[in-house]
C-alpha cells in the first residue's frame, strides 16, 4: 500500500467523521425548524380550494424577518371569518373584554384571554393567565411561545390562524 | 372542532427514519476505520472487520428496534451518537492490540511461539459492548418512567454510599495505579464508583425536587449572597462530605472532582442561583488549599507539580522537600548511585528524603498529540503504543495521534452533542424531577469529558477518569449504556405528545395516558 494511497484513505476518513458530524447537526436543524415547514404544508393541503397562492412557501419559512405572516385568521368560532393585516404591527388581544382586538363571545375564554405580538420579525402568543389556557397546535402555551405560519392558536371555541 | 387540530403536525415526532439513518452512518464509520487500521497496520482489509464490525452492527440494530419499538419519540440522536463513540474506541482497540495484527497472527499460523504483552483487547472490549448495549436495551424496555426512581431516592443514595465503599472492603478491593477503585469478582474487575456516579444523580435530584423552593427562596441574605437553611442543607451536605471523604481514602480525585461538579451543579440547576456557583468554586479552592497542606495527601501535591511543570519528572523525578525537583531518570547521577537498574529512581528518590513521581505518560501522551498534528498520522500509521495505557486513559491522544486534531474535533463534537441532547431533554421534559435528572446525568457526562481530556492535555492536573465509550473497560462502558438508556427513555417522556382529550367539552375530560 503506497505512501499516496494511505494519505488518500486518511483524508477521506477524516472527511467521514465530519460527514457524520454534519448529518447530525442536519437532524437537529430538521428538529427545530422541520416542524414549522411540515405545519406550512399542512395548513396549505386544509387550505386547499385557494391553491395558487404561495408559490414558494419553504423559502417565506426559511427568510421570516423580511416577510413574516401577513394577516390573521379566525377559523373557528363565532368570530370565523375574520381576518386582521397584520402589517400595521402593535398587539392583538383576544378575549371577551370589549377593548380586545378580538371580542369573542364564549363561555371558555377569560376576558383578557391572550396576546399577540411581533417582536424581531415573529410573532409571539402569550397567555395573559387565562382560565382555559390557550394552545398552540396541541400544547397549551405556558409561556410566550413564537407562532409558526398555519399553526392553530386555540383560545376557548375560537381557533385563529397566522398566514403569510 | 376536533378535526382541525389533528391537521398540524405535532412538533415533535417519532424520527425514527432519522435515528436508522444515522446509525447505518456509524457504522459505516466505525467499519471504515476498522478497514483503515487494517489496511495500514496490515496492508489488507482486517479479518475481524466482519466479527467485530459485524458484531457491532447486529448489537446497534437490535437496540434501535427497542428503541424504535419502545420509546419512539426518544430523540434521534442519542443511540447513534454513543454507537459511533463506542465504534472509535472499538477501531483504536483493535489498532492497538497487538494480537489482531497480521505479523501475530501468521506467527501464530506457522507455530511460532508469541508473547503479546499488550492489555488492550478488542475481543474483550466487544463483549462488553454487547453486555453494555443489552443493559441499554433493559434500560429502555423496563424503565417505563422515569420518575419511579423518585421513590426509591434514599435508598439509591445508600446504594451509591456502599458502591463507593466497596472497594475499601478488604479482600473484595484492591489498588491499582495509586488508586483503590476497584473490586474484585470472580474473574471481574469492576469499578462501582460508574454506577454510584448515576445512582447519586438520582438521589440529587429526587432530593432537590422536595426541597428546591425551601433552598431557593427560605434562609438568610449576606451581602449578595441568599444562604439556605442548615435543615435543607444538611442531608445532602452530608451524604456529599461523605462520598468525599471514601473518595480521599481511596485516592481517586478525578472522582471526587466529578462528583463535586455534579453536586453544585444540580444544586444550581435546582435553585437557579449563581450564589450556589460562587460558594461551589469557593469550597473548591478551598479544598484544594487544604489538600496540598495536609501530609497524608501528598500525592495532590505532586500532580499539581507535574502538571504546572512535567519536564523534570520524565522517566522519574523526585519532589524535595524544599520544592526542588531533582530528575532521577535512568543515566543521571542519582540512578547510577543507586544501582543502575529498574527501580534506582525510587530507591535515589527515598534516600534524598523526597517523594517520587513519573510524568512520562503524560508526556508521551503529548509527544504522542505533537506528532499528530492537524491531520494526524492516519490510523495504523502512528506509534500510539508508545505511551503507556494508551487503550484507556490515554486513549484521546492516541487518537489525536492518529487522527489529528480534525478527527479529536470531531470526537469532542460528538460528545458535546449528546449532552446538548440531553440538555434539551431536561428543557423540555414536563416533570422537575425529570429536568434534574436528565440536567444532572448530562453534566455529569460532560464534567468526566472535560476532567479526562482536560487531564491528558495539561489543561487541567491529570486525574483518573474513563473517557466515556472510548476507552477500554467493561464498568465505564456498562454505567454510559445504562446513561444513554435513561437519557433515550426521559427524551421519550419529553417529546412524545401530551395526552390528548377524548371528549371535547366538560369539566371533566377522559384522557388516555398511553
Amino acid at each position: 500500500m503506497s505512501e499516496f494511497t494511505l494519505t488518500l484513505i486518511k483524508l477521506a476518513f477524516l472527511a467521514v467523521l465530519w460527514l457524520f458530524v454534519i448529518a447530525a447537526v442536519g437532524v437537529i436543524r430538521a428538529d427545530l425548524f422541520g416542524s414549522s415547514r411540515a405545519a406550512a404544508r399542512a395548513a396549505a393541503r386544509s387550505r386547499a380550494p385557494r391553491p395558487a397562492r404561495r408559490p414558494r412557501p419553504q423559502r417565506a419559512q426559511q427568510a421570516p424577518q423580511p416577510r413574516g405572516p401577513r394577516q390573521l385568521v379566525v377559523t373557528q368560532g363565532d368570530r370565523a371569518g375574520m381576518t386582521i393585516d397584520l402589517a400595521t404591527g402593535g398587539t392583538i388581544t383576544i378575549g371577551r373584554a370589549n377593548d380586545a382586538t378580538i371580542v369573542v363571545s364564549d363561555d371558555y375564554a377569560s376576558s383578557r384571554h391572550a396576546r399577540l405580538f411581533a417582536q424581531d420579525g415573529q410573532w409571539i402568543v402569550e397567555d395573559l393567565g387565562s382560565t382555559n389556557g390557550t394552545y398552540l397546535g396541541r400544547n397549551k402555551v405556558n409561556q410566550p411561545t413564537p407562532v409558526p405560519p398555519g399553526v392553530p392558536i386555540r383560545i376557548g371555541k375560537t381557533v385563529i390562524e397566522l398566514r403569510p | 372542532m376536533s378535526a382541525a387540530p389533528d391537521q398540524v403536525p405535532l412538533p415533535n415526532q417519532p424520527r425514527k427514519a432519522a435515528c436508522l439513518a444515522l446509525l447505518v452512518f456509524a457504522m459505516v464509520m466505525t467499519l471504515a476505520a476498522f478497514a483503515e487500521v487494517g489496511l495500514a497496520r496490515d496492508g489488507r482489509i482486517p479479518a475481524g472487520l466482519l466479527g467485530y464490525g459485524g458484531g457491532l452492527a447486529v448489537l446497534a440494530g437490535a437496540a434501535y428496534y427497542v428503541q424504535a419499538r419502545f420509546a419512539p419519540y426518544a430523540d434521534p440522536l442519542l443511540l447513534p451518537l454513543a454507537v459511533a463513540l463506542n465504534g472509535l474506541g472499538l477501531a483504536m482497540i483493535y489498532r492497538l492490540d497487538l494480537s489482531t495484527s497480521r505479523d501475530v497472527q501468521d506467527a501464530i499460523r506457522d507455530g511460532k511461539k508469541v508473547v503479546t504483552s499488550g492489555l488492550a483487547s478488542a475481543g474483550t472490549q466487544l463483549q462488553w459492548t454487547f453486555v453494555g448495549i443489552l443493559l441499554f436495551a433493559l434500560t429502555v424496555l423496563f424503565l417505563k418512567d422515569s420518575k419511579i426512581l423518585q421513590r426509591y431516592m434514599y435508598t439509591l443514595g445508600a446504594c451509591a454510599i456502599i458502591l463507593l465503599l466497596l472497594p475499601i472492603v478488604p479482600g473484595l478491593g484492591a489498588e491499582i495505579n495509586g488508586a483503590r477503585v476497584w473490586i474484585f469478582i470472580g474473574p471481574f474487575s469492576v469499578q462501582p464508583g460508574e454506577f454510584a456516579k448515576l445512582l447519586l444523580v438520582v438521589f440529587f435530584a429526587g432530593y432537590l425536587v422536595n426541597k428546591r423552593q425551601a433552598m431557593s427562596l427560605v434562609g438568610r441574605k449576606i451581602g449578595p449572597l441568599a444562604l439556605p437553611r442548615g435543615r435543607d442543607l444538611g442531608p445532602i451536605m452530608v451524604i456529599w462530605i461523605f462520598g468525599l471523604g471514601i473518595l480521599f481514602v481511596q485516592k481517586d480525585l478525578g472522582t471526587a472532582l466529578l462528583y463535586f461538579g455534579l453536586f453544585v451543579s444540580m444544586i444550581y440547576i435546582a435553585t437557579q442561583r449563581i450564589s450556589w456557583v460562587l460558594i461551589g468554586v469557593g469550597m473548591l479552592a478551598l479544598g484544594i488549599l487544604v489538600a496540598t497542606q495536609l501530609p497524608f495527601l501528598g500525592h495532590v501535591n505532586q500532580r499539581l507539580s507535574i502538571w504546572q511543570n512535567p519536564e523534570p519528572y520524565f522517566d522519574g523525578g523526585c519532589l524535595l522537600d524544599s520544592g526542588k525537583v531533582v530528575s532521577v531518570a535512568p543515566g543521571t547521577e542519582p540512578y547510577i548511585a543507586a544501582g543502575n537498574t529498574v527501580g534506582s529512581g525510587l530507591a535515589a528518590c527515598a534516600e534524598m528524603g523526597g517523594k517520587f513521581a513519573d510524568s512520562a505518560q503524560l508526556m508521551k501522551g503529548l509527544f504522542a498529540l505533537g506528532e499528530g498534528g492537524v491531520l494526524g498520522k492516519g490510523l495504523g500509521q502512528g506509534e500510539p503504543w508508545r505511551t503507556p495505557l494508551a487503550f484507556s486513559d490515554f486513549i484521546f491522544d492516541s487518537m489525536g495521534e492518529e487522527l489529528g486534531l480534525t478527527g479529536l474535533m470531531v470526537i469532542l463534537l460528538l460528545y458535546a452533542l449528546i449532552v446538548q441532547r440531553g440538555m434539551k431533554t431536561a428543557v423540555s421534559a414536563r416533570d422537575p424531577f425529570l429536568k434534574l435528572f436528565a440536567g444532572g446525568v448530562s453534566f455529569v457526562l460532560a464534567l468526566q469529558v472535560f476532567v479526562i481530556v482536560g487531564g491528558v492535555t495539561r489543561l487541567i492536573p491529570l486525574t483518573g477518569l474513563t473517557t466515556p465509550f472510548l476507552a477500554q473497560g467493561g464498568s465505564s462502558l456498562m454505567a454510559n449504556w445504562i446513561l444513554i438508556g435513561v437519557l433515550v427513555r426521559m427524551s421519550h417522556q419529553a417529546r412524545q405528545p401530551a395526552p390528548q382529550a377524548i371528549q371535547d367539552e366538560g369539566m371533566t375530560q377522559v384522557v388516555s395516558l398511553r
